[in-house]
């Protein structure tokens, strides 16, 4: 047994320190308020112990105490509020140039995948100084990334994409655990993150035995399930055309719009029925139970990758360029709009006023 | 009644209602609220030291990082049914089915509950729920944790997860009746006199826990009922395999499991408002805060759910919300503990066995309730949630809170329920061995918590053993002064001193009737004159006429 414990962990991300302030301020608080409390009790208990001669002194309450006990601790747990809303707020926007990599988890095992090709099981080498973004997504149950070192921990659901995103500050080696129960090897389902200077890293990435890019893994795949038979740019084509696709807006069939990222290619893979493509049969077979969460995610990428050619115009009969910028992706709005029968033309006074939102 | 110390030395009363009756049918087939809710303390106590006795185990098992002692799914079961019998087959029935049952006609001065007859079904339903569970315990278990989450428990797990679901939704239907029996009799059967101001605040958190029992209650089952539709028969509804959203179970589970936390904790609150101003002679301080504070627990509880669920996966501006809102649940909570340590003040303090466990309740809630504020900041709760200082929290607040105060409760009613005294010295020993145990076996949680321990792990990093094993020295001086208690209550059932009527000098219509009280609890339905926690007033007691 190791005596000399540690009682802190190590602070190894961008937010790490930004979480421990906070922690120390409500450390600071609570030792306050107990020892308050604490020495108050102490106090009277001694001070006004029973004791021949000394009576109680009846006193019904107090209107501006109350207010005082009430509207102090308000406003305390309104700073923590905002502090806590603001570090959370942060840590729920990645940067948009981060370092991108997919994570699987399964019980009771880590996959992760780098975009170069890269695969690795229950470790994760990520460089220092640069925003990684992890999109996860679970086989079978629900898990939870968990790096403590970092101060970041996201569930893992099997049916959508999530992500947790860091930069890594100090190089070593940190614990990755599953902090969602998940079963027998629960305990079993830790993994280490490699973290490591650029250089290192570059190394790393060099010396790994990748068989070719995550997109060209992709690409395989693509082909291997016969996607191409209808995903083709030409415009005899059966399915839509899939360049330049990710991230724009698409039309559907009930004239909905919503917009092509991870979540929506992959449930596009697995139920082609729910959300069909504006000028499309719904023809698609499942690929649930064929395709594997990795490939997924090697196609997306290779989705991703698919920019739009010139000589090739698009063939979605919905082409984004019909989307107005107000129906983007705002599927609620949509949705309300035609609850309420309204004709499907927005008025322009409806514009949101934000102009920057071509994304939620 | 200043005239008891002159008075010669109390007599047992000839007739009460332990003796009015004999016979096991006149126990199993008794409509006397005060007679179930002796049924009920029996069997809480045999759920309490099973979820105790699985604790030990889990807390010998982690003495080492390797987990030499059992099998990954041993354990793993163990946590499941320590958390399934704590919470629901005895924090959740603990004070108001025990002490509660046995103190609300009486203190609003009535002859029973309103409907007796369902008094009694709910301890049928509370066992017949209880042996559901222990043959899920007895035919090898269950792993899921006590939180049941999906889509694990409805289609992974292969361990008795339908049987025990069946267990709580019994069990639920007795917490149901419970609630509907208390509502009923405060509104329709107070005494000539008792009106909603002068009501022991006693009552009025047993009040406000009971909205929650019958509005959350039905939402557990209905929860457990689909998890059992999922698992048996397949109807998709949270596994994505089958169609089903994981988060909608977390959502319907939560919506019930939180507010459930204020069924537990309220009634302890109770317990509280009445042993400070008793030990203190002292009015409460603020008592209409007191008492309105109890109802926004409850009503606030049941919109701060989703603040288990910050990396759930839910949308970042309900994470804002649902953190806003539980800031909001925790001023009634720190308003409670202030007024009673105002209560206190230019008091004059007695220090005895249910008073030291109040004070413990207030020292230990307030660490319990201040630490909620980490996992209700949103930035500080991604790093903390699922760690072990969710553990510590939660067990600051049920065990040092909820568990502190139904001991305080138990021993300070123990008089009027049996007509004896306990010991005091070994009661004062007890509750000195339960505060240090307490906080040896979970304040270094905290701390792991902290660090990265994630809960729910057989096997952990070595560096955190030696925390570990404070811990674990804790909880074995903490069965102690668990077990001691159990000794010397037997003990006083035929060796200890004869209460009296009021021992206590305390006010409340409980302390007017006799030790044990009769079966009707009042020889002559009482008329209230006074203010409750009539403290240092000529009399001090409602005169009952």
């Amino acid at each position: 047994m190791n005596l000399n414990f540690p009682i802190f962990p190590d602070q190894a991300s961008s937010m790490a320190w930004h979480v421990d302030a906070l922690y120390l301020f409500l450390v600071l608080i609570t030792t306050f308020f107990s020892l308050l409390i604490a020495a108050l009790i102490l106090f009277f208990a001694i001070k006004y112990r029973r004791r021949p001669g000394h009576e109680a002194q009846q006193i019904h309450g107090s209107t501006l105490l109350e207010i005082v006990w009430t509207v102090i601790p308000l406003g305390i747990s309104m700073v923590i509020f905002v502090w806590g809303a603001a570090i959370y707020y942060h840590m729920q926007r990645p940067p948009a140039n981060a370092l991108e990599i997919y994570g699987v988890g399964k019980q009771w095992m880590w996959k992760f995948q780098h975009p170069g090709g890269q695969r690795e099981i229950n470790t994760l080498h990520v460089p220092t100084g640069r925003p990684v973004k992890v999109t996860l997504i679970s086989q079978d149950v629900v898990h939870s990334f968990f790096v403590p070192a970092f101060r970041v921990k996201q569930d893992v659901l099997p049916n959508r994409y999530v992500f947790a995103w860091f930069t890594a500050t100090v190089p070593g080696t940190y614990h990755l655990f599953c902090s969602q129960y998940c079963g027998t090897k629960h305990s079993g389902m830790i993994g280490e993150v490699i973290v490591m200077n650029p250089e290192d890293y570059a190394t790393w990435l060099a010396s790994g035995k990748a068989e070719g890019s995550l997109a060209s893994l992709g690409e395989k795949a693509f082909q291997q399930y016969g996607c191409t038979t209808c995903h083709r740019p030409d415009s005899g084509a059966r399915g839509p055309n899939l360049e330049g696709l990710y991230g724009r807006p698409v039309r559907l069939v009930d004239n909905r719009v919503v917009l092509a990222d991870d979540n929506y290619i992959r449930e596009s893979i697995l139920e082609p029925n729910a959300k069909v493509v504006s000028g499309f049969q719904s023809i698609m077979p499942t690929f649930r139970g064929v395709v594997s969460e990795d490939e997924i995610m090697a196609i997306t990428e290779y989705i991703k990758h698919l920019s739009p050619q010139a000589s090739n115009p698009l063939n979605n009969r919905s082409t984004p360029t019909d989307i107005r910028d107000n129906e983007v992706p705002n599927i609620q709005e949509q949705n309300k709009q035609q609850n309420q029968q309204q004709p499907q033309q927005t008025p322009q006074g409806t514009r949101p006023a934000n102009p920057s939102g071509k994304k939620p | 009644m200043s005239t008891a110390i002159t008075a010669p030395a109390p007599v047992m009363p000839a007739k009460h209602y332990l003796n009015d009756n004999y016979g096991i049918r006149s126990w199993l087939l008794t409509k006397d609220h005060k007679r179930i809710a002796i049924l009920y303390l029996f069997s809480i106590s045999f759920f309490f030291l099973l979820g105790g006795s699985f604790a030990a185990l889990i807390r010998m098992h982690l003495l080492t990082p390797n987990g030499e002692l059992f099998s990954a799914d041993t354990y793993n079961k163990l946590f499941t049914m320590h958390g399934v019998n704590m919470v629901f087959f005895f924090l959740l029935p603990s004070v108001p089915a025990t002490i509660g049952n046995f103190l609300v006609p009486i203190m609003v001065g009535t002859k029973d509950l309103a409907f007796p007859k369902i008094n009694l079904l709910s301890w049928y339903l509370y066992m017949a729920g209880g042996i559901c569970s222990l043959i899920a315990m007895i035919s090898g278990g269950v792993d899921t944790g006590w939180t049941f989450y999906a889509p694990f428990s409805s289609g992974y797990s292969k361990t008795h997860v339908i049987m025990m679901a069946v267990g709580i939704i019994i069990a639920g239907f007795s917490s149901i009746f419970t609630g509907l029996n208390f509502i009923v009799t405060v509104h329709r059967m107070r005494a000539p006199g008792m009106t909603w101001g002068r009501l022991p605040l006693f009552v009025w958190s047993n009040y406000a826990a009971s909205l929650i029992m019958i509005l959350g209650t039905p939402v557990i089952a209905i929860t457990l009922i689909l998890l059992a539709l999922e698992r048996g028969f397949h109807i998709g509804i949270f596994d994505p395999k089958l169609g089903g959203d994981p988060v909608l179970f977390q959502h319907m589970f939560w919506f019930y499991s939180h507010p459930a936390v204020y069924i537990m904790i309220l009634p302890g609150m109770g317990v509280i408002s009445e042993i400070v101003p008793c030990f203190s002679r002292k009015r409460i301080f603020g008592y209409t805060f007191v008492a309105f504070s109890s109802i926004a627990i409850a009503v606030f509880g049941f919109v701060v759910w989703a603040h288990h669920m910050f990396v759930a996966g839910i949308s970042v501006y309900s994470a804002l919300v649902f953190s806003l809102l539980s800031y909001a649940v925790a001023i009634p909570s720190a308003v409670k503990v202030f007024n009673w340590t105002a209560t206190m003040y230019k008091g004059s303090i007695e220090m005895t066995t249910p008073m030291l466990y109040a004070m413990a309740f207030i020292g230990l809630f307030t660490i319990g309730g201040l630490t909620g504020l980490f996992l209700a900041a949103l930035g500080l709760d991604i790093h903390i949630h699922d760690t072990y200082f969710v553990i510590a929290h939660f067990h600051y607040v049920m065990v040092g809170g909820m568990v502190t105060a139904y001991l305080g409760g138990l021993h300070f009613w123990w008089p009027k329920m049996t007509g004896r005294m306990y010991p005091e010295a070994p009661a004062k020993l007890a509750a000195i061995i339960t505060f240090i145990g307490f906080n040896l076996t979970f304040f270094p949680q905290f701390i792991l918590g902290y660090m990265g321990m994630p809960r729910r792990y057989a096997l952990y990093p070595p560096e955190f053993q030696v925390l570990n094993v404070l811990s674990t020295a804790g909880a074995s001086i903490l069965s102690v002064g668990f077990l001691l208690p159990l000794f010397y209550f037997v003990w006083s059932l035929k060796y200890g001193e004869i209460a009296g009527d009021n021992p206590w000098k305390a006010t409340g219509l409980e302390w007017e009737t006799t030790s044990p009280p009769p079966t009707h609890n009042f020889h002559q339905i009482p008329v209230v004159t006074k203010d409750p926690y009539a403290y240092g007033e000529e009399g001090e007691v409602p005169v009952v006429h």
